[in-house]
């Protein structure tokens, strides 16, 4: 089916790019489960580099499912109000407001790591706790759960199915509740699979914030890069992939589903 | 219940008048219509009476003895049926018209009883279990009624509620609605801009023009002795005949038409139904359109006044294009309005 | 009135949590820029200071180079992607989005295995051909990294694009060629430049694969961290951080006016 040299040169850059994206992938894989990449693959397949990861590593990757679950709950509380109250106070403050908190997306990590350091790095409690990290998390991620919300938000007739809802009594809180916070459940789903997604594979903020207590999933990664043997970083690269991956696939279900509906 | 509003004005932030300042009253049990154009101030009237708007200091809202006017929509007790009805879609036929009982916080069993009742009432039985997504444009009309009365509301308040069907469902479902109005002894107030729907629903019209009730009354009275050019033109499609009268007649293009009353400084209007196709008729004039509407022709006739003239003819044999004929038009059957600059 | 209280409520925590977290420490970062030897002159020094001026440069140069690899080879795979249906086409799209998820640290260690010294290439060819650990490196770690997210924002406006637009430029007589420059690429073009500016926005500020590289190149976020860091020069490192967050937020606004989208950037 692929006859004109047009489609032909178009799948062979597809399938050079794909190749460019998936040996690695693969290589890193192997590397982590083969007794030693050196010699080769013929030198067998073992779990042991994977069992070392989770002797040295194990604290880091359950501290990144803690502040993963930190951030989505404090995403969910700040990010669900504000995106239902930029959806019902359209206008230029709004506007300024979901502007301006979604400037971490744009400014990079390392800037915006430098900054909370030099605010809050004197207060040494803070410095010191997992909660700064969260911060920074949260501060990346919010724009992400705040949008999601508000393009679903946008796209129904908010304003009458609550006038609905006031016409039978419900009070400003019930029609959260009762209205729109069920309506709004494809876009807080995807929401929190990308806020947790992202807060896990979050590097840039994380390394600047972070305390040699406190290193995260992707902070012992660089670690064992800097440090460990390529079949250990392998393995835990490994451990990453399959936590990461399948909460990625989630990820793009739910947003094609929520975009599905905002449309 | 019995419904009053005082001085009831509404000006937006942006100085645009919406609506002067009204009074109206709709006694217990009535039902009754606000007929105008998009842009009257007929849905702006209802939605101060259900609290979704807030009106100009000094109008008062009263439900019988209760003063309303600073009140929140949701402590109203009023049922309000919304243009695109607003229905919940995260909850079934079932949930949607519970909720309102559930707000009330009444007991579970008693909630489900009135629940299947309104179903009932409504032929809503099959669809209870359905989500909204799942039901026709009618079967969600009559949803969002069956959630409106369900609480029991003081005062139940219908915005377009037809007006999101099609044709030929509207006409059939405008029946329904009046039988079903009149079946819950509800006080209600009706929004469209169909005058068939208000006459076919209504017990009294209030019409509406620029903002101000222009005149309230049964349908029989609006369509028959309208007080003003805009109401004969809006109720009806009164024609207006444009001639010059010295009092005792009506001289036009086509011919010179006696008068029973003086119509000295008057606008005088007609029916299409009162202009009748008469070979010993008065005026004369050429036909230019001939319609046929399978139980009448409707018949424009050009050269009696510089618009056409519209005639219904009952019979079999309609006059054909380019035909000159005579009409006639019984001296009782015009109306004779105070000159204004609205009309046609 | 209550309703427009419960409103403004819902709004407080985002504020108050911005303005703590987000404005106050932005403000501090500008101050500090301003504390260093030099005063507010310190922006000036970034152009006249060869050291800086070089990274300013060395940055651009590589940002661009990747944003153009990026945008070519994304817009044909997209395009492939969209308008033809066969099987594996699913595979390869997962194949091609997968990245999405990888931080930069992990790309620049895919990449070590890739082109480092106990890389593939390495491997497989003959001679010492390492590349990890220099511009090269760099770029294809970049580019590593924008090649998912062109090709989403390329797919996304592929698919709005109406195909009658082209079967009427077929029947007006238009070659395939043809086609793609006067319907596709003019119909693409917003979401093109959208993609661009992110994937530009993204190398400028890239730190994690350049990180894990630890390379000698000096690029703007490896110089930040460095002079936060090694030399303590902290209104340097602020000043810079600055320029960086203009220029990238700059770029980024003007990608979603155009396309009204953003992808996820950092990582």
């Amino acid at each position: 089916m692929f006859r004109s040299k047009t489609k032909i040169l178009q799948l062979t850059v597809t399938l050079t790019a794909c190749a460019f994206l998936l040996v690695p992938t693969i290589l890193s894989v192997l590397a982590g489960v083969t007794a030693n990449y050196f010699q080769g693959i013929s030198s067998g397949f073992t779990l042991k580099w994977v069992f070392r990861v989770w002797e040295l590593y194990s604290g880091s990757i359950f501290l990144s499912l803690w502040l993963a679950i930190a951030c989505l709950i404090s995403t969910l509380v700040i990010g669900l109000p504000a995106a239902y109250g930029l959806a019902r106070h359209p206008g230029w403050l709004s506007r300024i407001l979901e502007e301006f908190i979604s400037l971490p997306l744009a400014v990079p990590g390392l800037a915006l790591a430098l900054a909370l350091l030099q605010l809050y790095g004197s207060l040494k409690g803070f410095r010191a706790s997992w909660t700064f990290i969260l911060v920074g998390h949260v501060l990346y991620t919010l724009p992400f759960m705040v949008r999601s919300i508000l393009s679903v938000l946008a796209a129904m007739d908010l304003r009458t199915l609550e006038e609905g809802a006031a016409t039978l009594g419900a009070s400003p809180w019930q029609r959260f509740r009762d209205i729109v916070v069920p309506n709004a459940m494809p876009g807080i789903l995807a929401g929190a699979l990308t806020v947790v997604t992202l807060s896990i594979g979050e590097f840039n903020l994380t390394w600047m914030l972070h305390t040699p207590y406190l290193k995260t999933l992707p902070v012992g990664l660089a670690d064992s890069y800097a440090s460990m043997r390529l079949e250990v970083a392998s393995a835990y690269t490994l451990v990453f992939f399959v936590l990461i991956v399948p909460l990625l696939m989630a990820m793009q279900w739910a947003s094609a589903r929520a975009q599905r509906i905002a449309q | 219940m019995t419904l009053r509003l005082t001085n009831t004005a509404k000006t937006y932030p942006d100085g645009t008048r919406a609506l002067m300042p009204t009074e109206l009253t709709v006694d217990t049990g009535e039902v009754v219509s606000l007929l105008g154009p998009s842009g009257c101030g007929k849905t702006t009237l209802l939605r101060i009476i259900a609290g979704l708007e807030t009106p100009d200091p000094g109008g008062e809202i009263w439900f019988d003895d209760d003063n309303v006017t600073a009140q929140p929509v949701e402590r109203r007790n009023v049922g309000m049926v919304f243009q695109s009805y607003a229905l919940f879609p995260n909850m079934s036929v079932r949930a949607n018209i519970g909720y309102g009982l559930k707000m009330q916080k009444l007991p579970k069993p008693e909630i489900e009883a009135r629940v299947t009742e309104v179903l009932e009432m409504c032929q809503l039985e099959k669809f209870s279990h359905r989500s909204i997504a799942a039901l026709s444009g009618g079967q969600r009309q009559r949803v969002a009624l069956a959630r409106a009365i369900a609480p029991r509301p003081r005062l139940l308040l219908l915005d377009e509620p037809l007006s999101a069907l099609d044709a030929a469902l509207r006409e059939a479902l405008r029946d329904e609605l009046a039988i079903l109005l009149h079946k819950f002894q509800i006080t209600a107030i009706f929004v469209t801009h169909d005058q068939d729907e208000a006459m076919a629903i209504a017990d009294r019209v209030a019409v509406m023009s620029d903002g101000s009730v222009v005149q309230s009354g049964t349908p029989e009275e609006l369509y028959r002795n309208p007080t003003s050019a805009f109401v004969a033109g809006f109720v009806g499609n009164a024609m207006h005949l444009k001639g010059t009268s010295d009092g005792k007649s009506l001289t036009l293009t086509g011919g010179v038409l006696p008068l029973d009353r003086d119509g000295a400084g008057q606008d005088i209007f007609v029916r299409a139904e009162d202009v009748q196709i008469d070979p010993s008729g008065p005026l004369q004039g050429q036909v230019e359109t001939v319609t046929f509407l399978g139980t009448h022709y409707r018949v424009g006739i050009k050269g009696i006044m510089p618009d056409i003239v519209t005639s219904i003819f009952p019979g079999q044999n309609a006059p054909r294009t380019g035909e000159v004929v005579k009409v006639s038009i019984k001296p009782e059957t015009l109306m004779l309005l105070p000159k204004s600059g609205v009309g046609k | 009135m209550s309703n427009r209280q419960f409103v403004l409520a819902c709004l407080t925590p985002l504020f108050i949590f911005s303005l703590a977290f987000l404005a106050l420490p932005l403000v501090r970062l500008f101050l500090a820029s301003g504390e260093g030897e030099s005063g507010w002159a310190i922006y000036l020094d970034i152009l006249r200071k060869p050291r800086y001026l070089n990274t300013l440069w060395l940055t651009v140069v590589v940002s661009i180079s990747v944003t153009l690899a990026a945008l070519a080879i994304s817009t044909t795979a997209g395009m492939f992607l969209s308008r033809n249906q066969f099987r594996g086409r699913g595979v390869l799209l997962s194949i091609m989005t997968l990245p999405l998820a990888f931080p930069g640290v992990v790309i620049g260690f895919l990449i070590i295995l890739l082109g480092g010294r106990q890389g593939l290439i390495n491997q497989i060819t003959p001679g010492h051909v390492v590349f990890a650990y220099s511009v090269i490196g760099l770029f294809l770690g970049y580019l590593y990294f924008s090649i998912p997210r062109v090709l989403l924002t390329v797919m996304a406006a592929a698919e709005k694009l109406d195909p009658a637009l082209e079967e009427a430029a077929r029947t007006l007589g238009a070659s395939p060629y043809r086609v793609v420059v006067d319907v596709i690429l003019p119909g693409l073009m917003p979401s093109l430049i959208a993609a661009g500016a992110i994937a530009f926005a993204t190398a400028m500020g890239a730190f994690g694969t350049a990180f894990t590289l630890a390379t000698n190149i000096d690029v703007l976020p490896m110089v930040i961290y460095t002079e936060f860091t090694l030399s303590a020069n902290i209104a340097m490192a602020s000043a810079l951080s600055i320029v960086l967050g203009i220029v990238t937020w700059a770029l980024l606004l003007i990608a979603r006016s155009l396309s009204g989208t953003t992808v996820a950037a950092g990582g």
